[in-house]
């Protein structure tokens, strides 16, 4: 069955409303976009969409409460929430510097949570 | 009494930058206060990608990027100090500030670089009527809450506003486990970058809402729900379309305003469009020796700009301690023009121009192919295409010093020209 997809392109500031037509996965037609960097972009993200995980895991004896966080690269889009839930149960302890690796291999994606900031001991309760 | 070169008031990435520059410049005494208990400033919270772009070439969280900038400043002389409240400054550049250790302070600086930032306009500036629970958040403030103490502040949360931080929260909170219910936007366009609006909030299928608003809100203790409704194009409210939607939380995500109480203590001219002091192709204020920038000056989307129009203050601030900074000669007046809210920097000084400006302009309305026209006494001295421009992406413009050193009188304006004025002569 054909089925249409709508995109707004973020490549550039035009915007582009961009209309994808596939069938059973297959592209057979996009129109709307300005230039040829917005079809590339609505192929990618038919077939690929791709997203940067940044959230943030709780530090023990951190100057601060939390620690920040991101995948290296980015993730299969559909795998975001499920990263979460899998982020949710770890737990840092400071010292923790700029770039450690905090959770290798993450859902098997061969990308791992790297940590977004140096954050020294302290006692986070004297913040609040 | 403490003696410095440089003051810097802020510790975020316009003061870190401008820092830097001005100890590059070869200053030796500089001194940057911040109230917060680390350097910065908000960048430490805004956890998300997308920071860095066109300085670093690749797309950084926020705290990694200050933290580029906080690792460069640790290794130069460069004095910091942290929990330090200004309270205030006059325009002999005497700064009052007072800590828990040292009490207060009186410090006495060459120059002076403000680098306070902004803050959020709340419910009582766009007047929502309605009752007084606990429960309504700034965007900023809930985003601490979550991405620094680690409290989520609600379960079902409610949107006004669709500037960038109030769709970033949008997506952190659904990350989080919360539902939002939707992002109410009194305009008829988002309020931020069109990458927000398909990353936050379409990426999460939440409703946003264009044109309309949030009516009143209800809840004894605690928010229990807010009524939403569509607005006319006066943006005043349609009464048949109001509608009850129950909710915990309500994000208000409605502007930033530059944060300047300390510059008009200084008497510092301020240029009522953007909030900030008026500032001149220097950075300087009207008072000589007092720099500004980043989003003191005015609301920037990017933080790369922040950066760069820091360096600009540093080094001015730098020229000025030394005497290089030119003299003032009589200033040219940088006017918006058709379609444009404000242009920086304001003023313009010099005979002779040797080094590029860059004027950062904020348009009024979408309008698409466009030409930015700069005149001089009538004169077209430049011309510039552009497909699109958009209010929540400031337009930059860079001009040489060839067509600077054209100018005759003593005004600049700066037009937006639309497709059909094209053809007037
Ligand atoms: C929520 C949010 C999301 C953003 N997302 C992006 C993005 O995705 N990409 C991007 O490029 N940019 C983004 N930005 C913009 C960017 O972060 C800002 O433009 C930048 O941080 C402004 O820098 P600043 O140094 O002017 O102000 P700030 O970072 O606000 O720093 C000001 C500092 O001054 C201190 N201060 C203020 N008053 C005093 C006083 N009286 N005494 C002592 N210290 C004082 C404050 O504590 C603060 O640390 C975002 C901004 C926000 C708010
Ligand atoms: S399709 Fe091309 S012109 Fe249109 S928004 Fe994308 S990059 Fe810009």
């Amino acid at each position: 069955m054909k089925r249409s997809h709508n995109f707004t392109c973020i490549v550039c500031p035009m915007s582009c409303q961009i209309e994808l037509i596939e069938e059973d996965d297959k592209i057979l037609e996009v129109r709307g976009n300005g230039c040829k960097r917005g079809e590339e972009y609505v192929t990618e993200e038919f077939t690929n969409p791709v997203r940067m995980l940044t959230t943030t895991i709780p530090v023990q004896e951190g100057r601060i409460a939390m620690l920040p966080v991101r995948s290296e690269r980015p993730v299969p889009k559909n795998l975001l929430r499920r990263c979460m839930k899998e982020l949710s149960k770890v737990r840092v302890k400071a010292p923790v510097r700029c770039g450690d690796m905090i959770y290798e291999n993450i859902l098997d994606t061969g990308v791992s949570i790297i940590s977004s900031r140096d954050l020294s001991i302290g006692n986070c309760s004297e913040v609040r | 009494m403490i003696e410095v070169d440089v003051a810097i008031i802020g510790g975020g990435p316009a003061g870190l930058a401008s820092a830097m520059k001005a100890c590059e410049e070869g200053v030796k005494d500089i001194l940057i206060i911040e109230r917060g208990m680390e350097l910065g400033g908000i960048l430490l919270q805004c956890i998300h990608d997308g920071f860095g772009t066109f300085i670093f070439e690749e797309t950084l969280t926020g705290p990694e990027y200050a933290q580029r900038y906080i690792d460069e400043v640790k290794k130069t002389g460069i004095n910091v100090k942290l929990n330090t409240m200004v309270l205030e400054i006059d325009s002999a550049k005497r700064i009052i500030a007072v800590n828990q250790e040292d009490g207060l302070l009186e410090i006495e600086a060459k120059a002076i670089i403000l680098s306070m930032g902004c803050r959020e306009r709340t419910r009582a500036q766009i007047l929502i009527p309605g009752d007084r629970p606990s429960g309504i958040y700034t965007a900023g403030v809930a985003q601490r809450y979550i991405n620094i103490e680690g409290v989520i502040p609600g379960k079902k949360v409610v949107i006004l506003g669709s500037g960038d931080i109030g769709m970033i929260m949008a997506r952190r909170f659904t990350l989080e486990g919360a539902e939002v219910e939707g992002v109410y936007e009194v305009m008829s366009n988002p309020g931020g970058l069109t990458r927000n609006v398909v990353q936050c909030v379409e990426d999460y299928e939440i409703p946003l809402h264009l044109s309309h608003t949030i009516t009143n809100i209800r809840g004894r203790r605690r928010v229990e729900g807010v009524t939403v409704a569509k607005v006319d194009s006066e943006m005043r409210p349609i009464k048949d379309t109001e509608r009850f939607v129950p909710c915990d939380t309500v994000i208000l995500s409605v502007g930033l305003i530059p944060e300047n109480e300390l510059s008009k203590s200084a008497d510092v001219g301020m240029d009522p469009i953007t909030n900030g002091p008026i500032v001149d192709e220097q950075m300087q204020t009207s008072v000589p020796g007092i720099f500004a920038c980043g989003n003191v000056v005015h609301v920037h989307d990017l933080v790369d700009d922040v950066s760069k129009v820091a360096e600009v203050a540093g080094k001015g601030a730098a020229g000025y301690i030394d005497g290089k900074l030119k003299k003032r000669r009589s200033p040219i007046k940088v006017r918006a023009g058709r379609n444009v809210k404000y242009v920086v920097p304001q003023i313009i000084h010099g005979e002779k121009f040797d080094e590029d400006i860059r004027f950062y302009l904020r348009v009024k309305e979408i309008e698409k192919s466009v030409k930015t026209v700069v005149l001089a006494d009538g004169e077209r001295i430049f011309e510039k295409k552009i497909k699109i421009v958009k209010p929540p992406e400031m337009v930059k413009l860079d001009i040489s010093p060839d067509i600077l050193n054209r100018i005759t009188g003593d005004e600049l304006i700066i037009d937006v020209e639309g497709e059909e004025d094209e053809e007037k002569p």
